[in-house]
């Protein structure tokens, strides 16, 4: 698209030009100066970042940038979203234009390395699935040779596809619609067979796009790991702190039981973890160089990872989602805090 | 230059300050301005290499031989995900070529058949000219790729009901699939001999407007024209031995195999540029003829021309200096409007520089080698153009 090629061009001016200022203090004294956090989130994608009609942004990702936030200023108001599609979001925040990318972006090696990122711990464990409709007959992701597949560009979804089609010997059309609204559009259509892209956005997808929802089933197999997760520049080890330390919290907060709820009785905890976590026993804000409260700040207005989750994504929100891999460590999941000490 | 007042008629030159000398003033400036310029290119350059350094960012065109690993729907040459992407972007330069190519040779016919329908003395031809023209220039094109893609999406049906108007031919929202030949040798000497045709139909061209020059006899360069590209080709066919075998698609699994295929994504972007284009370019075509004289044409009449001579040996010629210069800039605008394929799924040379954008992160190295190419095409028409002005213009003797 013609404002594509404006926009990257603006990117890489941007870049060019961003002289001292963006870049020479740390970000969190960018971000202090301005008074709020300026976050990255994905354009619409219901249960982790989706405005309403009040343009009050709302999903997993966009609680990440809350926490953040809380966590900086203890004000989970303070941040500001800019929509970016899978094609801009890596310029946007290589050239400044926001401080923390929370977009459904999956942790890769490369990413990590050449592109410039550092990414903070994984939000969300997805995998990559395929969508179909049943009338075509099929229950299985090995019987889709020569289907035609819609896939958004510039995703790591769209080497994963090739990938895994190129792994068992089969042959696929891609269709590749930069627009989520249009690629949505032409899957509905019929103009594709099969519709992939990570399981959780494609369970958002069909519970409030799909015409009529019952008419479409994912098939089981999950073709990747698609490690989600909030992600921030190289070279600023401080901010990187921060948002890593922020994700920790919230898991840290449900693993000793402190939600939004009782996170005020919890100050009076006689446990060490949950005094140091709360700022009770202080130390471990001024070491992120942030308030004591920083901790108690987050829990309070935005809550523990598991509340976020099951505000969001969880079984009683439109995309039904399970725990599953995104359960903490001590119930059989992945997500695991490092000592808060 | 006439920087000496009457009064300085003496054989030498007054001394004057450097300062005060024009000549030397404007090398001064342009010096500056030059200076200026290289030095805001450098500092920019630096810039960004300074700042691409600082955060570990790879930078260097080295990545074009890494293996790309996305698949891209349509192509003109052999290209897998194991291929690289200098190859992916091969690709797509050559899926933008063809869609501009093909574009500007439709938008130019339809939009000179629209622009002289406008002027036409038949009051419903020349009104819904008008429309035409009023609606399309003023829809912007992003929005009619949109439309005609959804059109073509949304009313035709899946491949299992495809539609089926003559045999062989099949239509659904996969696309338009009609029989090809099935793969000969002789297909080739069949391409070289059309070739050769071509060249030979200028020659014979040549050859008659040099005879009539000369001896004033006409020669039918129409009729022959046509018997010489018949008749090499399809001798050459019969000297291959005839072969008929058709390469039909036929419905297996998902889709259709075989055959030829003309993509949604395709049909919807070349449909919307050439209406689009054509618009602009009818009214073009239609003031370039407005600006012939009308006594121009009623001189030929006087001569004993009829209606169709007129309009090509007289109006026309003289239009055409008109006509030609605006219709180049519409030409560029056709070529890099493609660019909007990304929009609905084509896979044109931005869509595919964007993905390995993205891919790579090698935005400033992506991003230029799209500037580069889409100033190439545009420098090249923009060539092309310009010697056929010269070619056509009024030679005074």
């Amino acid at each position: 698209m013609k404002t594509k090629i404006i926009a990257a061009m603006g990117t890489a001016l941007a870049i060019a030009l961003g002289s001292g200022a963006a870049f020479a203090g740390p970000t969190l004294n960018a971000v202090k100066q301005k008074g709020f956090v300026q976050c990255g989130v994905n354009t619409g994608l219901p249960g982790f970042s989706n405005p309403d009609s009040q343009g009050n942004w709302t999903g997993l990702d966009v609680d990440v940038c809350r926490a953040v936030a809380a966590a900086i200023f203890g004000d989970a108001k303070a941040v500001r979203f800019t929509p970016l599609s899978a094609q801009q979001r890596f310029t946007a925040l290589q050239s400044g234009e926001i401080d923390i990318l929370s977009r459904n972006t999956t942790w890769t090696l490369s990413r990590d390395t050449s592109l410039g990122l550092n990414f903070a711990p994984t939000t969300f464990y997805d995998g990559q699935g395929f969508m179909v409709p049943k009338a075509l007959g099929v229950s299985s992701a090995t019987e889709l040779n020569g289907a035609t597949v819609c896939v958004q560009p510039g995703t790591t979804t769209e080497l994963n596809l090739a990938d895994y089609f190129r792994a068992k010997g089969m042959q696929f059309q891609p269709v590749v619609i930069e627009s989520f609204d249009e690629v949505n559009a032409a899957f509905f259509a019929g103009r594709c067979d099969v519709y992939t892209t990570d399981a959780s956005g494609m369970a958002s997808i069909r519970s409030t796009l799909a015409p009529n929802p019952d008419d479409y089933i994912i098939l089981p197999e999950l073709i990747s790991k698609e490690p989600l997760g909030p992600a921030v520049r190289h070279g600023d080890d401080e901010f990187f702190d921060i948002v890593k330390w922020t994700v920790y919290a919230t898991l840290e907060a449900e693993e000793k039981g402190i939600n939004s709820g009782n996170v005020d009785e919890m100050l009076k905890s006689p446990d060490p973890t949950i005094q140091r976590l709360l700022g009770s026993n202080p130390g471990m804000g001024q070491a992120l160089g942030l308030d004591e409260k920083w901790a108690y700040n987050v829990i309070k207005t935005v809550g523990n990872y598991g509340e976020i989750f099951e505000r969001n994504v969880g079984v009683k929100t439109p995309l039904k989602l399970e725990r599953g891999p995104n359960g903490l460590w001590t119930n059989g999941g992945l997500m695991y805090a490092p000592p808060i000490r | 230059m006439s920087t000496r007042g009457p009064g300085n008629l003496a054989p030498q030159a007054p001394r004057r300050s450097l300062i005060n000398d024009p000549n030397v003033r404007a090398i001064f400036f342009q010096i500056l301005v030059l200076g200026g310029v290289v030095l805001l290119g450098w500092y920019l350059v630096s810039n960004v290499l300074e700042n691409l350094a600082r955060q570990n960012i790879a930078t260097g065109f080295s990545f074009l031989d890494r293996e790309a690993s996305f698949a891209i729907g349509e192509t003109m040459i052999p290209y897998s995900p194991a291929s690289s992407y200098s190859q992916a972007l091969l690709v797509g330069f050559l899926n933008t070529i063809k869609v501009a190519v093909l574009g500007i040779i439709l938008a130019t016919v339809l939009g000179t058949i629209v622009g002289i329908a406008r002027l036409s003395s038949n009051f419903l031809v020349a009104k819904l000219a008008s429309i035409y023209v009023e609606v399309i220039r003023n829809v912007p094109v992003l929005l009619q790729l949109f439309f005609w893609y959804a059109v073509i999406s949304e009313s035709l049906p899946q491949p299992r009901q495809a539609l089926n108007p003559i045999p062989g031919v099949f239509l659904s929202n996969r696309g338009m699939k009609f029989p090809g030949l099935a793969d000969d040798p002789i297909w080739t000497w069949v391409g070289i001999a059309l070739l050769a045709a071509i060249v030979g139909v200028w020659l014979l061209a040549r050859w008659a407007r040099k005879r009539q020059e000369a001896t004033g006899q006409q020669f039918p360069v129409v009729l022959g024209s046509i018997g010489v590209l018949v008749a090499l080709p399809l001798l050459t066919w019969l000297a291959g031995g005839a072969p008929t075998a058709l390469d039909v698609p036929e419905l297996q699994g998902f889709n259709f195999r075989g055959g030829i295929n003309i993509s949604p994504e395709f049909a919807a972007l070349l449909m919307g540029l050439v209406i689009y284009t054509a618009g602009f370019i009818a009214e073009i075509v239609r003031s370039g003829i407005r600006a012939v004289n009308w006594g121009q044409t009623e001189a030929a009449s006087a001569l004993g021309l009829h209606r169709g001579e007129v309009l090509r040996l007289v109006v026309l010629p003289q239009a055409l200096r008109i006509i030609v210069p605006p219709t180049t800039s519409q030409y560029l605008n056709l070529t890099k409007n493609s660019s909007l394929a990304v929009a609905i799924g084509y896979p044109d040379l931005v869509s595919v520089a964007n993905t390995t954008l993205n891919q790579t992160g090698q935005a400033i190295e992506a991003v230029s080698i799209m500037m580069a190419v889409y100033l190439t095409i545009s420098l090249g028409i923009s060539l092309f153009m310009n010697w056929y002005n010269t070619r056509i213009a009024l030679v005074e003797r």
